[in-house]
């Protein structure tokens, strides 16, 4: 397996058991995803991206096929295995913000350093990052404080605060107003500038799948 | 971290804490006011029987140290008993349960109490000018709010009130002997025999040799360091399994409580918990969260049911300081915070396991 490569999907297959109907969601997906590439993947609902993201993430197993992740396999990963890869290999960024509202901006992105067993704390790299996110002087208000463009940057701290090989993102601008997702597709695209981070994004939007260095389309379960 | 996480956590939902909280203080105030109760009545019975300032207690055979004896002893004993070696005095008293078993009429010459101990101390009034006549103690007008001249029912029987007494010894009522041996058809019959004896260092000698006397084989004769230790809730198994019984029902109504309020509060952060399962938190980390947020309720709700036993003290010594002694039970605190935390972390078990084994997926996509 080339080293070049942080990702390589081989032949992917995820079936789910829905009642008693089996549901191909993923019907052979071929994937590679060079070290510090940015990737859009564009595909309509039900075309497979979510699920994909998911088995990428290691929040489910695949049904067949291989799926590397800077060259760890995901199908020989037990559950603790696969917890341990979200903590440190891989980071998410939602739809929907997902931070928790209890916590401030800045407790949000410790918690993420918490569960993976870092002592909370920001050094001046990532302080660095904050000042690039433009967040450095939000972190001490919560979620509800802050405007949705700024809880997405918030999010986008949290799931690089552990240097993760992937950062994978669900629509990420997909509750923004335009002004917010230029912001944060322009975040990504710094992201991956400056500090060569891998990324995948999720979106239905051509404008904003334009700011990755190539765009895959799925449909059906496959790349097309 | 972790810990901010918890608190922050019970801080988002102050109803629920609240009610969390005030739930396990109820459950911990119903084993402490529960225990400060039974220890404040036998304190307080101990307290008064010492206050007689006897050596010596005789009750008749079969009759518990700590039970109250129907008059079954001829007051002839009395006598008897001061013609023993080093026996200086005896008191003979008859003693009547009244208001469900909670407070005790004693029956009683006052002369020889007089004699015995220097007798009552009067706070208004003075001693019965009649048969009809019944001494309160200072608690008991209290809580019944009688004065001089006031009429009490004991067994239906109007008294009129002669005086009000300082507390402490003996009785809270006391009645001329006769008229309560009268009342119960015991005449000429006594329920206890107080003795003192010439000398402290007589008193086992005392004892044992009473005990040799064949016809005396059966009576309970204690000391009074004897009947002190003996007024202890172990000495009593009713009340013992009945504080077991509160105690069990605590336990339950606190792991229902905190079941209830973990269930809900797994549910609604639902969503929380699958980001927490993305960003790699273990199983065993979504239980270290909702453990210590229920360790944290439960450690509240244990200093809050400690406050509100001191308002149920207050509370009982003020509203019904003659029928009920609360005290505060030191010895116990733990005892109650380790029910409380065991009850809790029980009710949280079931919710903390939903929420470790919940789809990291569908929680993600939980509305």
């Amino acid at each position: 397996m080339s080293s070049d490569f942080m990702i390589r999907v081989e032949d992917l297959r995820k079936v789910y058991r829905v009642g008693e109907i089996d549901v191909a969601a993923l019907r052979g997906v071929n994937l590679e995803v060079a070290r510090g590439e940015f990737v859009s993947i564009v595909g309509p609902s039900g075309s497979g991206k979510s699920t994909l993201f998911h088995i990428l993430g290691g929040l489910t197993k695949p049904t067949s096929g291989s799926v590397h992740i800077d060259g760890k396999d995901l199908r020989k990963m037990s559950e603790a295995e696969r917890t341990d890869l979200r903590k440190k290999t891989v980071g998410f960024v939602f739809q929907k913000y997902n931070l928790l509202p209890t916590l401030t901006g800045a407790g949000n992105i410790a918690i993420a350093q918490d569960i993976a067993g870092i002592l909370p704390g920001f050094d001046n790299d990532f302080k660095a990052i904050l000042n690039l996110l433009g967040i450095g002087n939000r972190l001490h208000h919560k979620p509800r404080a802050m405007s949705g463009g700024e809880q997405q940057r918030v999010a986008i701290a949290r799931a690089i605060v552990n240097h993760p090989a992937i950062l994978l993102a669900d629509e990420p601008t997909g509750n923004l107003d335009t002004e917010n997702s230029n912001a944060v597709l322009g975040v990504l695209r710094d992201l991956n500038e400056r500090l060569g981070q891998t990324i995948l994004m999720i979106t239905h939007n051509p404008e904003a799948a334009a700011y990755g260095h190539r765009i895959i389309h799925m449909r059906d379960g496959r790349v097309i | 971290m972790t810990n901010r996480l918890v608190v922050e956590n019970l801080r988002h939902r102050p109803i629920r804490t609240l009610l969390s909280v005030i739930a396990v203080g109820i459950q911990v105030t119903m084993i402490l006011t529960l225990v400060g109760i039974s220890y404040g009545m036998l304190d307080d019975s101990n307290r008064r029987a010492q206050g007689v300032g006897a050596d010596i207690l005789v009750k008749p055979p079969s009759a518990g140290l700590l039970s109250f004896s129907t008059a079954t002893m001829p007051d002839g004993m009395v006598d008897y008993f001061k013609g023993q070696p080093h026996i200086t005095d005896a008191l003979g008293t008859v003693v009547y349960v009244i208001q469900g078993g909670i407070t005790a009429v004693t029956g009683l010459d006052l002369n020889a109490f007089r004699h015995f101990n220097g007798g009552f101390r009067y706070l208004t009034g003075g001693p019965f000018q009649g048969p009809d006549d019944i001494l309160v103690d200072e608690f008991y007008q209290r809580e019944k709010r009688v004065h001089v001249g006031s009429i009490v029912r004991i067994s239906n029987r109007p008294m009129r009130v002669c005086g009000v007494i300082a507390s402490g010894k003996l009785a809270r009522l006391a009645v001329p002997i006769q008229t309560l041996q009268d009342m119960i058809g015991a005449k000429g019959k006594v329920s206890q025999i107080w003795l003192k004896v010439d000398n402290a260092d007589n008193i086992n000698r005392v004892i044992t040799q009473l005990k040799a006397i064949p016809e005396l084989a059966n009576y309970g004769i204690w000391s009074m360091p004897e009947l002190a230790a003996y007024y202890s809730v172990d000495n009593l198994p009713a009340l013992k399994y009945f504080i077991y019984v509160i105690m069990s029902l605590s336990i339950i109504v606190g792991f229902l409580v905190v079941f209830l309020s973990m269930y809900t509060a797994v549910l609604e952060r639902t969503r929380e918990i699958g980001v927490l399962k993305a960003l790699g938190a273990s199983p065993a980390y979504i239980l270290k969260i909702l453990f210590r947020e229920t360790l944290l309720l439960a450690l509240i709700g244990w200093i809050v049911g400690i406050g509100f036993t001191y308002g149920t003290r207050w509370l009982i010594m003020t509203l019904v300081p003659a029928s009920l002694t609360q005290e505060i039970v030191y010895l116990w605190w733990p005892i109650a915070g380790v029910i409380a935390i065991a009850g809790a972390l029980l009710g949280a078990f079931y919710p903390g396991l939903k929420a470790a084994r919940q789809d990291a997926i569908e929680a993600l996509s939980y509305e």
